[in-house]
């Protein structure tokens, strides 16, 4: 049984099909990379897979459970982490208070212990203050925990992300763009992180990226997405040489 | 800071350092040991200074209702305010400052708890005695503290959650008038509805579940509006809240049993100095514990990106829910209070202009902050009862306060800061004394 499939997916925005007839499956540890031209709907199938969209037609299961049309903090609790595009953090709080933020759904000492105080919420708090310091220590970003976030340099905030998704306890981590607007130094820390989280935590990743190099180098397998529909599947290497994928990213007929 | 700096910063920041510098050393317990004597000062010599001083009798409000009905009496309002209350309190603060922090250093020892009551302990002394000098000052300081609560509690939604909530006068009518229908009908003798149920002597300790009634009541009437429009996000829940405030309105002024559009009266005694202070303790004393934990700190996940919170397993909605129930029901509880200190109300206090009041208590203290409610609340409510001699001029002077603040400090005075108890009651030291004593 695949950790997570996707079973004929559709989504409609009014009379647009942004995503058609889309299909995966991720096995455990797997690393899966989704490339396409811009506005190809790859964002859209992570927003669809994570519950803030709710898909047409089709059905989503994780682990064999069916997670299609679950609110986007119930899919997240059920083990599947992501990170956004455009870095959506929060701009008031500082890194440490990210991290333990997403340990939100574990939290069992309720209303009663938040608004008094007891002993059993301090003993919870400390234990989630210590858990993300090992997961800052993880990506490297330790020192910067009190810091609130906006004072951080742009690719520390891409960490505090990882981080802060990897603090839901995911069985599969969805990373949207992990290595945008970065220059080829923090491009290679960025993949070393992608790298050592893969290894330590066991985890199966599903990146999308433009930069082929990265994709190239961490994928197993690559989908290829354009118009909403998959056009090519495979080894980076098939990929490279499929000529629907440089027609897609090229144009037809273009000799290279 | 080097030599230079201080140069370019002209006197008046000179003034400011040198005064910082020799009042940094102060802890918390000298300020109130300050305050403490003070007070006791004016109620043994504060009449005898007042008529030397050529005042007509013992300030109110440090004065400013004075000097402002009475121009010539300025010079004496000002040396009698001086004379009786910043000369003492600094005195005493600086020169105490040393034993103070010792006492401080030691009561950390002890559990925290101890600390902090004592310090409440010693506030309750100073206010108590501060005013006890006249009936005026007893209500003013009931009203400010009622304020605290109603500021925080909004604060709750409009800072800390970042929606713009309107019906906080909606929730302090329900609870003022569920509360009062409550104690009427068991303590008083009154003509809607008729004769006390229980004797008198029984009502201080029903009085909690009076207001704690009063809350709920008003907590129901905000999962009215919370469910519909906690659907979406944006201008939904100010138009529906802004409506709710006047639906709750016209009910009452509909609802002959309470007395209608005339009020109700003859609630009995029972908002006594220290219930008022006691809740108003407990209000900031739950609210700040609920708005540090995790729990409460996913209202700001949401305020700030309500994707990525839910994304991190944060249940958007429950927690949206949570903090708005929270909150009316402390707006409820502030209600049940105000009832019983004016022991009379009627549904045209819980109007626009109330609302206006509460949440320029809001954002002139500053968002997301419990220092900057108590801040907003205690000012604007001096401000409020001190410009009282300009009658309408004073609706010009505080919105024009307001506009500064907006703009300079668009978030308020003390916006964004962690109200931590730890660390208020902390012996201040120099830094090299603090570090020995944490060694031994």
């Amino acid at each position: 049984m695949p950790l997570l499939s996707v079973e004929k997916m559709s989504h409609e925005f009014g009379g647009l099909r942004a995503v058609n007839n889309y299909s995966l499956e991720i096995e455990k540890g797997q690393i899966r990379g989704l490339i396409g031209p811009n506005g190809a709907g790859k964002t859209t199938i992570f927003n669809l897979i994570t519950g803030i969209y709710k898909p047409t037609e089709g059905e989503i299961y994780l682990e064999g459970k069916k997670i299609t049309g679950l609110q986007p903090n119930q899919i997240a609790s059920h083990g599947l982490g992501r990170t956004f595009q455009n870095m959506q953090l929060w701009r008031h709080m500082t890194v440490l208070e990210h991290i333990k933020m997403a340990r939100y759904s574990r939290i069992s000492y309720g209303l009663i212990g938040a608004f008094f105080g007891t002993p059993k919420r301090h003993r919870q708090e400390n234990e989630i203050e210590e858990m993300a310091y090992s997961l800052l220590k993880m990506v490297g970003i330790a020192h910067h925990a009190g810091q609130i976030i906006l004072n951080l340099p742009y690719g520390d905030q891409r960490r505090v992300e990882i981080a802060r998704a990897l603090a839901t306890e995911p069985k599969i981590l969805f990373l949207d763009e992990p290595t945008a607007g970065m220059n080829p130094e923090e491009l290679i820390q960025m993949m070393e992180i992608v790298r050592k989280v893969h290894k330590k935590l066991g985890l199966a990743i599903f990146l999308i990226e433009h930069r082929l190099k990265v994709v190239m180098e961490l994928c197993e397998i690559i989908q290829t997405l354009n118009f909403g529909q998959v056009i090519a599947e495979g080894t980076p290497e098939e990929i490279q040489n499929d000529p629907k994928v440089i027609d897609a990213y090229l144009g037809k007929g273009t000799v290279i | 800071m080097n030599e230079n700096n201080r140069k370019s910063l002209g006197i008046r920041s000179f003034v400011k350092q040198k005064t910082q510098a020799l009042f940094s050393e102060v802890p918390l317990l000298g300020w109130l040991l300050g305050m403490l004597i003070a007070v006791v000062l004016e109620r043994f010599v504060g009449e005898v200074l007042a008529e030397s001083l050529g005042l007509p009798k013992v300030p109110m409000l440090f004065g400013l209702v004075t000097m402002l009905k009475y121009p010539l009496m300025i010079p004496g309002t000002i040396l009698y305010v001086l004379m009786i209350f910043v000369l003492p309190i600094s005195v005493v603060a600086r020169l105490t400052s040393g034993a103070t922090n010792r006492v401080a250093a030691k009561l950390l020892d002890l559990p925290l708890l101890i600390s902090v009551v004592l310090h409440i302990g010693l506030l309750y002394a100073v206010l108590y005695l501060w005013s006890e000098v006249s009936a005026y000052r007893v209500l003013t300081l009931k009203l400010t503290l009622i304020a605290v609560i109603l500021t925080l509690s909004l604060n709750v939604i409009n800072g800390y959650m970042g929606e713009f909530s309107c019906s906080h006068p909606g929730f302090m009518a329900l609870g003022a008038y569920a509360a009062s229908v409550f104690t009427v009908v068991l303590f008083s003798n009154d003509k809607l509805f008729g004769h006390a149920l229980l004797p008198a002597a029984l009502g201080p300790f029903m009085f909690p579940i009076a207001l704690i009634i009063g809350g709920i009541v008003a907590a129901i009437g905000a999962l009215v509006i919370a469910i519909p429009s906690f659907r979406t996000r944006g201008d939904y829940l100010a138009i529906i809240s802004l409506a709710f405030m006047f639906i709750v309105k016209s009910l009452i002024e509909n609802l002959e049993v309470v007395g209608g559009p005339r009020g109700l009266s003859s609630q009995p005694d029972l908002a006594s100095l220290p219930t008022v202070f006691i809740w108003t303790v407990a209000c900031i004393w739950i609210t700040n514990n609920f708005v540090r934990s995790t729990i409460g700190k996913a209202l700001n996940a949401v305020r700030d990106d309500e994707v990525a919170a839910n994304a991190m397993t944060v249940n958007t909605r429950r927690t949206k829910i949570t903090a708005f129930l929270f909150a009316a029901f402390w707006a409820g509880i502030a209600g049940g209070l105000f009832a019983h200190v004016l022991r009379y109300v009627n549904p045209s206090t819980f109007g626009l202009q109330k609302l206006a009041e509460v949440l320029a208590m809001v954002y002139f203290g500053g968002l997301n902050s419990v220092y900057g409610s108590i801040v907003g609340a205690v000012s604007l409510s001096m401000l409020g009862e001190a410009l009282r001699p300009l009658e309408i001029f004073k609706w010009i002077i505080i919105p024009l306060l307001l506009i500064l603040i907006m703009i300079y400090r668009p978030t308020g005075l003390v916006a964004f800061k962690e109200f931590n108890v730890g660390k208020l009651v902390k012996p201040k030291n120099k830094p090299d004394q603090r570090k020995s004593d944490a060694a031994a």
